[in-house]
């Protein structure tokens, strides 16, 4: 029996990609509100897990349950439900080139609508307007509205991405490499939406990212509503672990090879994992 | 001993060639199938079948009727030398009808179609597909092959019979400048009553039925190649081409495949 919390479970997945891993044997539990950050080589599977959680990919082996219901065992058209209430920001932002970012951003509203739901279609859409609207606010990018993706950086494509992963306010939310390719500058500005996100809504969260900052950021610094910008999370609370709700895992060739709070990660000494914690010299 | 070795691997190369066509070929009835069964389900997506019936009609329509005219023109140029030993160019319009309306105007309209629009389709759903839009798509709860490959579908087989009845009239129009006023082979009446009285129901049910097939055949083709690319935009390339060859291929088959029903009948 699962725990009624359990937001996400792993068990024992793997996928094959003509006869090269990318998961095996990979088993993982969330509960409402923690955050797992994903590190790896490039090619260990990071995108194929995150992929794997809302059913964009079919596995070989294993179960994978999001909120208790069954991913693995559904068909495509019965998990469009399911995907409704979880969040998920592509690697490259995977925004639809003929839709303005408006639209882009309205996408989900408009389309995960629950049927039968009161209202015109005109109230509807402009409910949905203003919904968007405020989701691009929120990732400082409201005057973009009326663009198109093709206009925008890669970094407000990025944000874009992010702005359509949580406008339905999902509980669940999935981002794939938010900082990638990203200058430090707009990489923190990011990282500080991603952290703001999930204090402010309690938001489960999967963070796949090449950069070790991203994970401590998140696990050290906590949103404050007062004040309205992130603030160091108290070092007596750091060192505790039964508060840290962020916990670390770094993946090889599919395979899921450390789980663990940031410290842990920090001295951790198998050389693979290694290269992804940055030392203070 | 060493023959036998390589009989065995030429024999299993061929083999694993057979199986990876059947299995795209079964790939390729699924995802028709599916396409087919979106038509008469919800939600339809009209605003795409109308922007597809632009681009593919309207779009194609210039390339058409410059291809329908010249073909039309050339045939009778042809033609009336060829009549004229058996002193028959009077028939003039009934030859150019009858290859014109059963087979010219359908095969070349399509083969115009697969080339600008299968290759349209492939490489449009191919930069989707790498770019992960597609995946986005099936995340933000819609079904891509409702979505995308129904309304190329119902577009390309509402449009493609379309478009051969305008090349076929342009076709004959063609012809009848080169047979009347250039060669003056015939009178005007002469020209479009024979052209008119070749015809019979057969001829213009295979002049619809044929494009109707076509077009299904390469919306389909175009989005099937499209929606399996791999291999970023590279792959896109790869894709596009594919698509074309693949539609130019079956389209001549399929003809093949018609006209031995057809003729017999
Ligand atoms: N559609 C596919 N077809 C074949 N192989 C694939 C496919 N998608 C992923 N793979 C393979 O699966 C493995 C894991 O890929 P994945 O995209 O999950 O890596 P990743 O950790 O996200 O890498 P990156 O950091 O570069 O984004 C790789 O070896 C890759 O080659
Ligand atoms: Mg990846």
């Amino acid at each position: 029996m699962p725990d009624e919390s359990s937001v996400l479970d792993f068990q024992r997945v793997s996928l094959q990609y003509e006869g090269t891993w990318a998961l095996r044997n990979v088993s993982l539990a969330l509960k409402a509100g923690e955050t797992r950050i994903i590190l790896g080589a490039a090619g260990s599977g990071k995108t194929t897990l995150l992929k794997a959680v809302i059913g964009l990919v079919h596995v070989d082996e294993g179960t994978i349950k999001i909120f208790g219901e069954e991913v693995t065992s559904r068909k495509e058209h019965e998990l469009y439900s399911l995907r409704g209430r979880a969040g998920m920001l592509f690697q490259e932002g995977a925004l639809f080139d003929s839709l303005s970012i408006g639209e882009n951003v309205e996408y989900p509203l408009m389309n995960q609508q629950p049927t039968g739901r009161q209202g015109d279609e005109a109230s509807l859409q402009s409910e949905a307007d203003q919904r968007a609207r405020e989701a691009l606010r929120f990732v400082e990018l409201e005057q973009t509205f009326d663009k198109f993706p093709s206009e925008l950086s890669g970094g407000m494509r990025r944000r874009v991405g992010i702005a359509r992963a949580i406008v339905t306010e999902p509980p669940l939310i999935l981002y794939d490499s938010p900082t990638a390719g990203l200058d430090p500058i707009t990489a923190n500005t990011i990282m500080a939406l991603v952290a703001k996100e999930r204090d402010v809504r309690n938001t489960t969260s999967l963070i796949v990212t090449h950069r070790y900052q991203d994970g401590e950021l998140m696990a050290n610094f906590r949103y404050n509503p007062e004040r309205a910008e992130l603030v160091p999370v108290p070092e007596e609370e750091q060192t505790d672990p039964s508060h840290s709700r962020t916990k670390f895992i770094v993946m090889k060739e599919g395979e899921v090879i450390f789980l663990g709070t940031r410290r842990e990660l920090e001295s951790c000494d198998d050389d693979y994992v290694k290269r992804f914690v940055r030392h203070e010299a | 001993m060493q023959y036998e070795g390589e009989v065995v691997a030429g024999s299993s190369c061929l083999l694993r060639f057979l199986t990876t066509w059947i299995g795209s070929f079964q790939e390729f009835l699924i995802l028709a199938g599916l396409a087919f069964r979106n038509v008469v389900r919800r939600p339809h997506y009209y605003d795409d079948v109308f922007l597809q019936m632009d681009i593919i009609g309207v779009g194609s329509l210039p390339i058409v009727i410059l291809t329908g005219a010249f073909s039309g023109a050339i045939i009778a140029l042809q033609m009336s030398r060829a009549l004229n030993t058996y002193g028959a160019s009077s028939q003039v319009g009934a030859i150019v009808s009858l290859t014109l309306v059963r087979e010219l105007g359908p095969v070349l309209t399509a083969l115009l179609v697969a080339g600008r629009n299968a290759s349209g389709i492939a490489s449009e759903l191919g930069s989707m597909k790498v770019t992960e839009q597609i995946d986005a798509m099936r995340a933000l709860g819609t079904d891509p092959v409702q979505k995308l490959v129904t309304p190329r579908l119902t577009a390309t087989a509402i449009m493609l019979p379309c478009l051969t009845v305008v090349a076929d009239a342009i076709g004959l129009f063609g012809a009848f400048v080169v047979a009347v006023p250039l060669l003056r082979l015939i009178t005007s009446e002469q020209y479009w009553s024979t052209s008119w009285r070749a015809l019979v129901l057969n001829d213009l049910g295979q002049g619809l039925g044929k494009p109707f097939v076509f077009g299904m055949l390469i919306a389909l083709i175009g989005c099937f190649y499209g929606l399996r690319t791999t291999g970023g935009t590279q792959g896109v390339g790869r894709a596009t081409t594919q698509a074309v060859v693949a539609a130019s291929i079956w389209i001549f088959f399929v003809t093949f495949l018609i006209d031995k029903i057809f003729v017999n009948l």
